[in-house]
């Protein structure tokens, strides 16, 4: 088969502990160099936390898996500076289309709002995902240490530290670590080794994913078929990647054999009957899945927190899996750096847990909804189905109903213990519990973005008159948790387009108090030195 | 912890769905509802009925009302074969 892609081979370095008499301790360890892991590395690098990140191979991702990245994780991305290359490199696209037998139902155009630095998403192979955080890793030195050809093999989760044994082509060794994220996959050896469950539901449905280079001019349009005269009472999706390399799935049911679907022999005639006799293209890789919606009870046991797809696992409808993995660490990550510090009680480590658990059973269900759409369950799911596509043709009502998989959104933290509910009056998306909207501003008279002004530490964001700043407002700063102060207005970010106030429903005077994931902690219309204190200390879980 | 936000229950412990006599001509309804199956097979029909849910739960719109309407129309019923 074609490669369009050449996997990097990262370098294995026998570890130091090999040949050590005594076990060392580390802060942070993070076993599994997915998307999450190294996430996870970047993120506690940027707070200046040293961490060990553990692997059992030297690549990147194999094959075809995730595709499509929304927004919200690309601004995470953006966060610890590696969104840039990701962007560039990875395809957007605005127009999706449904078809049915041989028809098109309707095509949607995203319209994304305008005036946000990330766009709504974009479609990149995995591989390069990976290779750019990794890449990103390796800008901190000493400070990620990439143990490649690392397999954790045991683990003791004790009070005070976790206790790993580590197999490396050199024979095996011990580290300990006062902390340790857990980003092994779905498959998770960790959350095996301390007897975890992993429960929810697991789809009758097999699924062929075809990578197929083609010159031809296909649109870069998503387009969703159900039942087509190509591929008889299934569904198919098509997508574009980059490189010319497209992105077929192709729905089995459950009584295919995985082995005998997988065959180029069988393949081609397929992709052959969807793409026309004449089109010229290469299949570059092909793989059958089976999809799982399930989680863990809990994320956090201990020092032990696990994330990504080995705390939860999603059927891929809708995009969710590294999406939501990302916001994971982006939840985690501050939190655990303020508890290594002191700065913030154990405790607040427990919200990790309630806040994602919320997370992943919103996206649990958001996938559950779409694949019980594309597959429906029973005869009278089926027809409802249909009934929605037949009625979709004409009415847009039913466009609504459509669901091919709904693109990952974050999920607000609505009733989180770290929101201090509004008591002021105030319009808009932005109430607290809700990732922070961007906007242009200038800075120094230089194009700018909100967001990137937001996060890493908590930040007050002022919306000053006279460009004035209160003392006991500027004093925040000097708080140990982290704070700097944002002003909006004179002496500030200039909001050239308005678009901040207007997002933020912001009149001369307001404050908002944003976390360092910028999730909006707590909002109010005039600084009082006391409210602010008290919801600092609530976000921080001292509440 | 979470609150399931969904989930509406009235004061006064009332459904929002009206079920006292509502239309105005209940004859004809009826006989129209008849007649928009008529000399259709079983699978057409249902068919019909399934989008005739569609069509009147978007008429309807309000997600208690739709909500009350579905738990009172499978009251009742119990599934045949456990799930
Ligand atoms: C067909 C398909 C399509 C998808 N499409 C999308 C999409 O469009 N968008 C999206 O967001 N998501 C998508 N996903 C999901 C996405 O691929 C996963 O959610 C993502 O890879 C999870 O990242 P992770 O880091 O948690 O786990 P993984 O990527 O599985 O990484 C785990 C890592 O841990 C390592 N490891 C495992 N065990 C050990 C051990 N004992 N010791 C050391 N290291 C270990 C593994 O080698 C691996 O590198 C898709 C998935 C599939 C299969």
């Amino acid at each position: 088969m074609l490669q369009t892609y050449q996997y990097p081979e990262f370098q294995y370095v026998p570890p130091r502990e090999l040949s050590s008499d005594t076990v060392t301790r580390k802060p942070a360890v993070v076993v599994g160099a997915g998307p999450i892991g190294l996430t996870a590395a970047l993120d506690l690098a940027a707070q200046g936390v040293p961490v060990v990140v553990l692997d059992d191979n030297n690549t990147v991702s194999i094959g075809s898996r995730a595709v499509c990245y929304a927004k919200r994780a690309l601004e995470v991305w953006d966060r610890l500076g590696v969104a840039g290359p990701m962007v560039d490199k990875g395809i957007g696209w605005k127009i999706g289309k449904v078809f049915r037998d041989e028809e098109m139902v309707y095509q949607f155009d995203l319209l994304p709002e305008a005036d946000h630095k990330m766009p709504a998403f974009i479609n990149l192979q995995q591989y390069y995902l990976e290779e750019y955080l990794v890449e990103r890793c390796k800008a901190y030195g000493d400070l990620v240490d990439l143990r490649w050809k690392n397999k954790v093999t045991g683990l003791e989760n004790n009070a005070d530290h976790v206790a790993l044994t580590i197999a490396t082509p050199d024979g095996d060794y011990r580290l300990d670590a006062d902390w340790v994220i857990a980003c092994d996959g779905a498959k998770s050896d960790i959350r095996g080794m301390i007897g975890a469950s992993f429960e929810g539901q697991a789809f009758q449905d097999r699924f062929l994913i075809a990578d197929v280079v083609m010159k031809a001019d296909f649109p870069t349009e998503r387009w969703f078929w159900f039942n087509p005269p190509f591929h008889r009472n299934q569904s198919v999706l098509l997508h574009k990647q980059c490189d010319n390399v497209w992105r077929i799935d192709f729905q089995l049911g459950w009584d295919a054999d995985p082995e005998e679907e997988k065959k180029p022999e069988n393949v081609i005639p397929r992709l052959k009957a969807m793409l026309g006799e004449d089109t010229e293209f290469e299949l570059e890789w092909v793989s059958v899945y089976q999809f799982a919606c399930r989680r863990m009870e809990h994320f956090r046991h201990g020092r032990l927190l696990f994330a990504g797809d080995a705390a939860h696992q999603v059927s891929p409808f809708g995009a969710r899996g590294a999406n939501t993995g990302v916001q994971d660490i982006d939840n985690l990550s501050w939190k655990l750096k303020r508890v290594m510090d002191g700065t913030a009680p154990e405790s607040l480590l427990d919200t990790y847990d309630t806040e994602r658990v919320f997370a992943a059973d919103d996206n649990l269900m958001n996938s559950t909804r779409s694949t019980d759409f594309i597959t429906p369950k029973s005869p009278i799911s089926r027809a409802f189905r249909d009934a929605t596509l037949d009625l979709a043709r004409e009415h847009p009502f039913a466009r609504a109903l459509v669901n091919s998989g709904r693109l990952s959104m974050p999920t607000p933290y609505a009733a989180s213990p770290l929101n201090t509910p509004d008591t002021d009056a105030f319009k808009g998306r932005m109430t607290p519990g809700t990732p922070a909207a961007d906007a242009p501003v200038t800075a120094d008279g230089q194009d700018a973005w909100l967001l990137n002004r937001l996060g890493g530490d908590f930040t007050v964001l002022y919306f000053t008159l006279d460009g004035g700043v209160p003392d006991e407002l500027k004093a925040f700063e000097d708080d140990p948790a982290g704070v700097k102060v944002v002003t909006v207005g004179p002496g500030g970010l200039a909001d050239v387009k308005g678009l901040v106030a207007e997002r933020y429903d912001a009149t001369p005077g307001s404050v908002y108090l944003i976390r360092p994931d910028q999730y909006v902690a707590a909002r109010f219309r005039q600084f009082d030195a006391r409210r602010l204190r008290v919801a600092l200390d609530t976000a921080l879980g001292k509440g | 912890m979470f609150i399931d936000k969904d989930k509406t229950v009235r004061e006064d412990g009332m459904t929002k769905l009206t079920t006292q006599p509502n239309l105005s001509r209940p004859d004809d309804f009826y006989e129209a509802l008849i007649e928009a199956h008529r000399g259709l097979s079983d699978d057409q029909s249902r068919d019909v009925n399934c989008k005739l849910v569609l069509l009147l739960a978007n008429h309807i719109g309000d997600m208690d009302v739709l909500k009350d309407a579905l738990e009172m129309a499978r009251k009742g019923h119990e599934p045949e074969t456990a799930t």
